[in-house]
């Protein structure tokens, strides 16, 4: 029997691929059409050498030495620098506070339990951003400064900082061995506790798929609970947790973009300065989401390594 | 064994256990009641509530026109009424416990809330008048609406798109009625509006996304994956700020929406990428065997996806699907990044008056508490609806 062409099986296929791709094509082609006109009719064709002229704007705290006489492009490496330094010690933290509140899901105490649910439950339900702003003008902003700052053992929090290690008053200014900025602290408390709370989810979740048989084996063995959950519970519970933990993570570097609303310079907010001053906005874009890109990029890499390595390893 | 004994028995149980489980409970509770004690004494003694009385108009609908706020006191009205018109037809005549529970908190919110603001008198027998239409309209609804024929039935959620289209209508004017530009939307205003046409827009991008993806044709699955894996890579602000930047360029002068607009498209493209992850995972749930028969049964593509495919991979995907509007609509606040006026930029703006400067806590708190309670209704509701999916599937099978 002949087939009508619209009932061809290898026709067809190919027929709607290609009228999908030349729609697509043609889009793009047009506005790429209109980027050129617009950019070259205001001046601003694609280049890349305004990025060695001095960038002419400070950042208020970099590990890199910065100035304002440097290129626009030490101003961005500064920014990503301040980015990753705030991610990394962010993930730790929150994997830390998340595998703890998870694991008091799991407890005898009735109290704890709920205490862990309740934070999970609290923290997911109100915005970053918002809690962030909290974070950095409720709290770290109304610290008080001088004598009346609150002074550990261990650190002293005052509005001029945390100085960490041994601070001396000298002339009503903390001086300590370390100094670690208003910004930066709330940007890390709130980021450790928002993603502590997700990432308590995912241990909860890894945690309550390991099969009570194992409990009560563990149990039966004689190791006492610490020991369950360390030596048992958690290997196991790690083969859950490790590819959803990958998503928590990336998601904390790209929330990290947040950081603007505390004051603190990382990528995004230099990004933005830059933009103000040069009007370049195409290639700041593409400096930006190729920069988070490749973020996310890397951690997917180490936690599939990761992920490899928690695996069963089945002979 | 009587009450009171079971009941300290139970105690005894859940927090005293075992002399560390006595020593934690000890712990927790001293820590808890110092710091009730602390928000009890802050919030009676050093807060301030004024800075959210004079500015609960700004807060809800930021620079909205005075004059032209009856609009927006009628869509409120109207939306009222359909969502108990809609409780009552879901529910029929009976009240079960959850729906009186329900009723029971609405009316003591709404004597309460508007009084507690210190709200105008007439801003208040307005809320008195929405909470009775909606409970009218839930007891109507309920008591006759089971004499509507069949098929009335089943056009009546087509309702909510109409009434959602009307709502913008308006809230914009046009018509006869004065236009309001985007511009001066505000507030609580501006945040539902965005997010709630990023939610309804987003679902079938979403869903055309996902099924792309898990196409055999390899431009649409190339295609549709370079998409969702770009917009996941990339945070929210980067996208807003490309809209905000770079989407005028990319268009012909003129063309390029207004600022609000321009954000709400963002938001949606962003959220259509997360949705068709959810959508996608749903379909991988689906047993292969399922495509199949439907195509054996001679059903074509669209019968497939309409009566098989779908209804399945969606109830599978519903909760992360809802998790990402709860998700969205806490993403709404990045929008006073980019310097449009939700909520949270108009609070911001009441912060930055010098009259209620140092009121911050009171804001957030008041901030925080709204979303909280959107937030979590959604993820309630969703359950619910999940529940009542699971059912009626485990009555179907055979």
């Amino acid at each position: 029997m002949h087939t009508p062409w619209w009932r061809n099986r290898r026709l067809l296929p190919l027929l709607v691929q290609a009228a999908v791709g030349l729609v697509v094509l043609v889009m793009i082609a047009y506005l790429l059409g209109n980027l050129v006109r617009n950019l070259s009719a205001a001046g601003l064709l694609l280049s890349w050498r305004w990025l060695n002229l001095p960038a002419g704007f400070d950042i208020s705290e970099s590990l890199l030495p910065f100035n304002a006489e440097l290129p626009y492009w030490r101003a961005l490496l500064a920014g990503l620098v301040n980015t990753v330094r705030v991610v990394l010690i962010a993930l730790v933290g929150a994997t830390l506070l998340g595998t703890v509140v998870g694991t008091a899901a799991f407890s005898s105490n009735g109290l704890l339990r709920r205490l862990s649910c309740t934070y999970v439950e609290l923290i997911r339900n109100v915005p970053l951003l918002l809690q962030l702003l909290f974070w950095y003008f409720v709290v770290f902003l109304s610290l008080p400064d001088g004598s009346a700052a609150i002074q550990l053992p261990w650190m002293v929090l005052a509005k001029s900082g945390l100085h960490l290690g041994s601070p001396q008053l000298v002339n009503g200014v903390w001086q300590g061995s370390l100094r670690i900025t208003l910004e930066f602290a709330a940007l890390l408390t709130g980021l450790i506790i928002h993603s502590g709370a997700f990432i308590a989810e995912v241990v909860r979740g890894g945690v309550a798929a390991v099969p009570p048989g194992q409990w009560e084996a563990a149990r039966s063995l004689g190791l006492h609970a610490g020991q369950t959950l360390s030596r048992i519970v958690l290997p196991q519970a790690l083969r859950v947790i490790v590819p959803a933990l990958n998503s928590q993570y990336i998601s904390l570097a790209k929330n990290s973009s947040l950081a603007v609303a505390c004051g603190y310079s990382d990528l995004y907010s230099v990004a933005e300065t830059t933009l103000n001053q040069t009007g370049r906005s195409v290639e700041v874009v593409l400096i930006l989401l190729g920069t988070y890109l490749a973020m996310d990029l890397v951690i997917s890499l180490v936690m599939n390594r990761l992920n490899r390595l928690v695996q069963i390893q089945e002979r | 064994m009587n009450r009171p004994r079971a009941l300290t028995n139970r105690l005894h149980r859940e927090l005293f256990a075992t002399p560390l489980d006595g020593l934690i409970t000890v712990a927790l509770l001293i820590g808890l009641v110092f710091a009730l004690k602390a928000l009890l004494h802050w919030s009676l003694t050093q807060a301030d509530w004024v800075v959210i009385q004079a500015n609960s108009t700004l807060l809800a609908v930021g620079r909205y026109p005075l004059n032209q706020q009856w609009r927006l006191w009628l869509l409120t009205a109207l939306l009222c009424g359909a969502a108990g018109i809609s409780w009552g037809l879901l529910r029929g005549a009976g009240w079960p416990r959850s729906d009186r529970l329900a009723a029971a908190v609405l009316l003591v919110l709404s004597l309460l809330l508007p009084v507690g603001l210190g709200l105008a008198a007439p801003v208040q027998q307005r809320w008195w008048g929405l909470t009775a239409l909606l409970l009218v309209g839930r007891w109507a609804a309920g008591r006759w609406g089971g004499d509507i024929p069949k098929r009335g039935r089943r056009l009546l959620p087509l309702t909510w798109p109409l009434l959602y289209l009307l709502g913008l209508g308006l809230i914009g004017g046009g018509l006869g009625l004065m236009t309001v530009r985007p511009s001066q939307w505000g507030g609580l205003l501006l945040t539902l509006t965005e997010a709630s046409f990023a939610i309804s827009v987003c679902c079938p991008l979403g869903i055309a996304l996902a099924l792309g993806r898990r196409s055999e044709l390899p431009l649409l699955r190339w295609g549709s994956t370079l998409y969702i894996e770009f917009i996941r890579g990339a945070p929210l602000i980067t996208l807003l700020f490309l809209g905000q930047n770079i989407l005028g360029f990319l268009l012909p002068g003129g063309l390029a929406p207004d600022r609000v607009w321009r954000a709400a498209w963002i938001l949606t493209f962003f959220a259509a990428a997360y949705v068709a992850e959810a959508v996608r995972a749903g379909l991988a749930a689906l047993p292969r065997g399922q495509w199949e028969a439907a195509r054996s049964l001679g059903l074509n593509m669209l019968q497939t996806l309409q009566h098989v495919v779908l209804p399945q991979a969606l109830r599978v995907a519903l909760p992360a699907i809802v998790g990402q509007f709860i998700t969205l609509l806490q993403d709404t606040t990045l929008l006073s990044l980019i310097g449009l006026l939700d909520l949270l930029g108009v609070a911001r703006a009441v912060m930055a008056n010098p009259e209620f400067l140092g009121r911050n806590a009171e804001v957030y708190l008041v901030l925080a508490i709204l979303f909280w309670c959107c937030c979590a209704a959604l993820g309630l509701g969703s359950r619910s609806l999940e529940r009542r999916l699971n059912r009626q599937h485990l009555r179907s099978q055979p």
